[in-house]
């Protein structure tokens, strides 16, 4: 299948803008990213859907010329999808400007938490505890 | 009756465990005890199917297409099991009803878990199928590690559950590797078949290899023996039917199960006889020490697993009988010393043998019954445990004198010797344990003794009973295991179970073992301070522990080092493993068939300059620094998709795109009235060149792949069909819109569902407790200063009065009377983009959002309370109609007989519309179209009206908190 180069460098720029907004701390950035990346993508469906053609309708062209209508189904239903994210991302950066006076996300305390154990060498329960002896006063070994 | 039924009940049983123990508390137990007595009622009449050797099989088709079956099956082996699971479970149950009391904390889980548990026993004895097995051996693990762990705030009762399971899991998980190697090369996974025709070969060897650590675990046999002294933390009943009669017992059972057919198996002999005979010696060894009476039993039961292990392996007539007979006369003393060890625990308070004194003279029966227990673990006469260790020692010297294929001579003396001093050490512990639990000690205070409820010493005492008459039933039970025994290579001699077979070197060995035990015993202070002093400094379990320190410590530091807690880095990772996986792939095929790829510059003069647009507007988005204008510029390029879609051949997407574009715009404006209207300024660090690195690397990458997939499309498209499909089935021209409501149908009923998650997640997170906050309409509302109130009685109602509400500094006269112009136009244009959608561009979806739009209209011009005027019903009440009429629309032809999300049409004559065609479908795009309206309307609740009036409220506040401080104003 022949494909359109046009469109691949198209796809090529939303997709590399969007993945760089992505990387971003502040929420609304990646929300922006979010956007470019979804356009991205809705024109890679149209892109390996095949070469542009006549539109979709019984008995308006020839079905040979028709541009395939099943990617449109599917590019139709993913545009809806990117409204709903849209607008619960914008939803969550407003919270969060709410909450915190901005819309940056921030490094979650308890991953870093266990880096701290890992940096530290922490002993873990199961190392120290035996299972002999269920009480204190429990009878030892003898000699022991 | 049907096997699995057995099983079955059990189960039951434990489900209404539960409420049992909450009417009658702990007199639960020999209600349910009525289960696993009426199983050895059961069982005791299958003795003439399987006295001659037969089989009683019950098979339940599950799954015929994939061989899948359920199947059950009772012979000699199984019947004997049974008899031990569910006689020693009926006694063990009824005894519980008096170690309980009433209101002791989990007794209802313990119900619950130890009648599951004696079910899943069952289960397992009775299954003819390796993966049946397998399942009701997993079910003992678990309902195992819920009774051992019965006291969970204890910190020993759960390490020794959390022991019990990972090592018994372990083992079973590589248990059930084998069985799956078996049952591939068997061709079957019935177990009789198996046996019936065991087949051979390397893969075999390791098949049933694998099977024996997953006996080994579950047995406590040496390198994994630790875990059941541990297990000790569980109330005595649980150590009394784990030791005795399940659990433990299981592993024992698969060895004696396999024996028949895989004992030539190279490697069988060597690890199960050197394993069990190193068991059978560190058990007695260690047993010899204990000062805690149960801890003494639970090595006691290590020491005779390993014993069990070794007569089984052995796989000679001789040694089966002689292995059954001992696995009953294990099952009959080791179940009433527990039970006796539970008494003398409750009753005295205290395990410690150096503490107890005098006990015996205060508990006669109880100490009788511990006595005989304790004389038949011995091997004394005339008990069942000497009438087994003859027959043992029997099969010992046949292995000895080379009769045993692939047993050298010389190992068979080693094993003989091993036996016999382990059985030495066995006549050691148990003196130890009896002279500990009931001798009065000198210089010992004799112990307080509360007398036990005579119900309480039935089990020990009858138990004890059945031990001294099972050793005069040598013949019977000679008679009854035969079928079992006959199954293997029969000896030299042909053996029979008896107290007596005349002078020979078994009852020399017998002799010799009571001698030396006795002096063990004797010696047993000396010998005490020698253990503690020759004791390893690495103890299997310190091993354990050590691999599991590692896990644990492997898991915190691969955590560490990946989970850093910045998002941007889990997303680098994600897209760096998107590369490595996918790009590679894309690379290959590049290299391979790259020359092959025909590449078109374009296929309309339109797309390259909208292509430039696009391209130029997201490279300005990511470097603009103003919220707004990255917001307009990744509009720009949304809206240039609109129009390549639209060169493309796709009107519907088109108009899809743009309008939801438009929505998307007037979302981000109203939100961002609330935020900084620039980013947050971050310093220019080398990380963003890494950053921009990679989204450069992964948009090359994207394209890349996206050229090779699509280049390398061959297939016809699945849509082929859709034209004709769309006419003959949908009643549709507009092949993407009858996509959508008819061929794919169930996609859109997903998006929409998605649709009403996104529109809850964003009401909640703006409106925080309720979105019923109330709709005002501007009737109800008081006008601001110098806007005169106008009359609202019906026939002078005002149009469009929500601007009055309005400072008259924001309101837009231009904008009001555009509206007025525009908003019914609008509106009859999505009705028509409704109907029409079917034939032409259009359909919900596209209608619902110029509905939306011009909702925007009305609330842009006339504020909150005329969004309210335009559309006086909650959001929340439209998404859920909109959802509930599409899932009807859906359903509906299944009422008249068709299937889900049939399309049905009617042709209806209209005096002045002419012939209308009605289809069916409609009725779902008008749940889609419904649902939009309400997905934009609630958006422009929250992100409009809600935030209109919290940016009210922070103003006022800021107004009040201006003014006493003599700010201007």
């Amino acid at each position: 299948m022949e494909v359109n180069l046009t469109l691949l460098v198209v796809v090529a720029a939303l997709m590399g803008t969007g993945v760089y907004l992505l990387l971003e701390r502040s929420l609304s950035r990646v929300l922006i990213g979010l956007v470019l990346i979804s356009n991205g993508v809705n024109i890679m469906f149209i892109v390996a859907s095949g070469r542009a053609g006549t539109s979709p309708f019984v008995g308006s062209s020839d079905p040979a010329d028709m541009a395939d209508p099943l990617p449109q189904a599917l590019v139709l239903t993913a545009i809806v999808i990117t409204l709903g994210t849209v607008a619960f991302l914008l939803a969550m950066a407003h919270r969060s400007w709410q909450l915190h006076g901005h819309d940056d996300v921030q490094d979650d305390v308890e991953d870093s938490a266990i880096r701290k154990l890992a940096i530290d060498d922490a002993n873990s329960d199961s190392y120290d505890l035996t299972t002999s002896g269920q009480h204190e006063d429990d009878p030892v070994e003898e000699g022991a | 009756m049907h096997l699995l039924a057995v099983a079955v009940a059990h189960f039951l049983a434990a489900a209404a465990a539960p409420a049992l123990v909450r009417l009658i508390g702990r007199r639960a137990f020999l209600v349910l005890a009525v289960l696993p007595a009426a199983t050895t009622v059961w069982a005791l009449t299958l003795y003439d199917d399987v006295a001659d050797g037969g089989t009683v099989t019950s098979v339940v088709d599950w799954v015929p297409s994939i061989g899948l079956e359920l199947a059950f099956a009772v012979s000699t082996l199984q019947w004997v099991m049974l008899l031990i699971v569910a006689g020693i479970g009926v006694l063990v149950m009824t005894y519980c009803a008096w170690y309980f009391k009433d209101g002791d904390p989990g007794l209802v889980i313990f119900t619950t878990s130890f009648t599951a548990f004696v079910g899943a026993m069952l289960g397992l004895v009775l299954a003819d199928d390796l993966l049946v097995l397998f399942v009701f051996w997993e079910l003992t693990t678990i309902f195992s590690f819920l009774l051992i762990g019965f006291e969970p705030t204890k910190r020993a009762s759960r390490l020794a559950a959390m022991e019990a399971l990972i090592v018994t899991t372990l083992g079973g998980l590589v248990m059930f590797v084998g069985m799956l190697l078996l049952g591939q090369e068997a061709g079957t996974y019935r177990i009789t078949g198996i046996l019936a025709d065991p087949p051979s070969g390397p893969a075999v060897t390791v098949a049933v290899l694998l099977v024996l650590v997953g006996a080994i675990s579950k047995s406590a046999i040496f390198p994994f023996h630790f875990w059941l002294p541990g297990a000790m933390a569980a109330p005595t009943p649980v150590s009394a039917y784990l030791h005795a009669a399940s659990m433990v017992k299981a592993g024992i059972y698969l060895v004696a199960l396999l024996a028949p057919a895989f004992a030539g198996v190279p490697g069988w002999h060597l690890s199960l006889l050197t394993l069990g005979t190193v068991t059978m010696l560190v058990g007695g060894w260690r047993a010899l020490r204990q000062r805690d009476i149960k801890l003494l039993l639970a090595y006691g039961t290590v020491s005779q697993l390993g014993f069990l292990t070794v007569v089984f392996a052995i796989g000679s007539r001789t040694a089966a009988l002689a292995g059954l007979a001992m696995l009953l006369a294990h099952a009959l003393f080791k179940a009433p010393l527990f039970l006796v060890v539970g008494i003398v625990d409750k009753q005295t308070g205290t395990r410690d043998l150096q503490k107890l004194s005098g006990v015996g003279r205060a508990m006669p029966a109880v100490a009788a019954a511990g006595v005989i227990a304790g004389a038949s673990m011995a091997g004394l006469p005339p008990l069942l445990g000497f009438v087994g260790k003859e027959s043992v020692f029997a099969a010992l010297l046949e292995l000895a004198h080379g009769e045993t294929a692939g047993v050298p001579g010389w190992a068979g003396w080693l094993v003989v010797a091993g036996l016999v001093a382990g059985s030495a050490l066995t006549v050691g512990y148990t003196v130890r344990f009896l002279w500990g639990a009931f001798a009065s000690k000198p210089g010992v205070e004799p112990t307080v003794v509360r007398a036990p409820h005579p119900a309480f010493t039935v089990s020990p005492v009858l138990l004890a009973a059945l031990c001294l008459g099972a050793g005069f039933a040598g013949a019977p039970l000679t008679t009854a295991f035969a079928p079992y025994a006959d199954t293997l290579v029969p000896g030299s001699h042909e053996e029979y179970l008896a107290l007596w077979h005349g002078l020979g070197l078994p009852l020399l060995f017998s002799v010799l073992a009571v001698a030396v035990g006795v002096g063990l015993f004797l010696v047993r202070e000396p010998l005490c301070r020698f253990q503690a002093r020759t004791a390893l400094p690495v103890t299997a379990e310190s091993v354990y522990r050590y691999g599991m320190r590692a896990v644990d410590r492997s898991a915190v530091e691969v955590t560490g080092s990946f989970q850093r807690g910045s998002v941007a880095n889990y997303l680098a990772i994600i897209l760096l493993v998107v590369l490595a996986l996918p790009g590679y792939a894309a690379v290959r095929a590049l290299l391979d068939g790259g020359s092959d790829i025909e590449l078109v510059g374009y296929d309309r003069l339109a797309q390259p300059i909208i292509g430039l647009v696009i391209v130029a507007a997201a490279i300005a988005t990511v470097r603009s620094r103003r919220r707004l204008r990255a917001v307009i510029l990744a509009g720009v390029t949304g809206y240039g998709c609109g129009l390549l879609f639209l060169v493309q051949g796709a009107p519907d997407i088109a108009l899809t795109q743009v309008l939801v574009e438009t929505v998307t715009l007037v979302v981000f404006v109203l939100v961002l009235r609330r935020l900084p209207e620039y980013f947050t300024n971050r310093p220019l660090t080398r990380r963003r060149y890494w950053r921009v690195a990679l989204a450069a690397v992964f948009g090359v990458a994207a394209a890349v792949f996206l050229m090779v997939a699509a280049a390398a499309r061959t297939a016809t498209p699945v849509s082929e069909a859709f034209p004709e499909a769309s006419l003959d089935f949908a009643y549709g021209k507009n092949i993407v819109n009858t996509t959508l409501v008819d061929m794919r149908a169930w996609d859109t009923m997903g998006e929409i569902a998605v649709l009403v998650a996104a529109a809850t997640g964003v009401a909640s997170l703006i409106f925080l407790d309720t979105r019923m906050s109330g709709i005002r309409r501007v009737a109800d509302i008081p006008y601001p200063k110098g806007v005169e109130k106008q009359p609202t009685r019906p026939g002078r109602r005002v149009w469009l009065p929500g601007p009055r509400t309005l400072a008259p500094e924001r309101r837009s006269i231009i904008f009001e009377v555009v509206t007025r112009l525009v908003f019914h136009v609008i509106m009859v244009f999505a009705v028509y983009l409704l109907i029409a959608g079917h034939n032409l561009p259009g359909g919900g979806f596209a209608a619902g959002m110029v509905t939306g739009l011009a909702l925007m209209i009305r609330y842009l011009a006339g504020g909150r309370y005329e969004l309210d005027e335009a559309a006086p019903i909650d959001a929340g009440v439209l998404i859920g109609t909109g959802l509930f009429i599409a899932a009807l629309a859906g359903l509906a032809p299944m009422v008249v007989g068709g299937v889900a999300q049939e399309t049905a049409d009617y042709y209806l004559h209209l005096p002045l519309l002419g012939e209308v065609h009605l289809v069916s479908s409609i009725f779902f795009d008008i749940g889609v179209y419904l649902v939009v309206v309400g997905l934009v309307l609630d958006l422009l609740r929250t992100f409009g009206a809600r935030l209109d009036r919290q940016i009210l409220r922070a103003e006022r506040e800021d107004d009040s908190v201006a003014r006493p401080t003599g700010g201007v104003h």
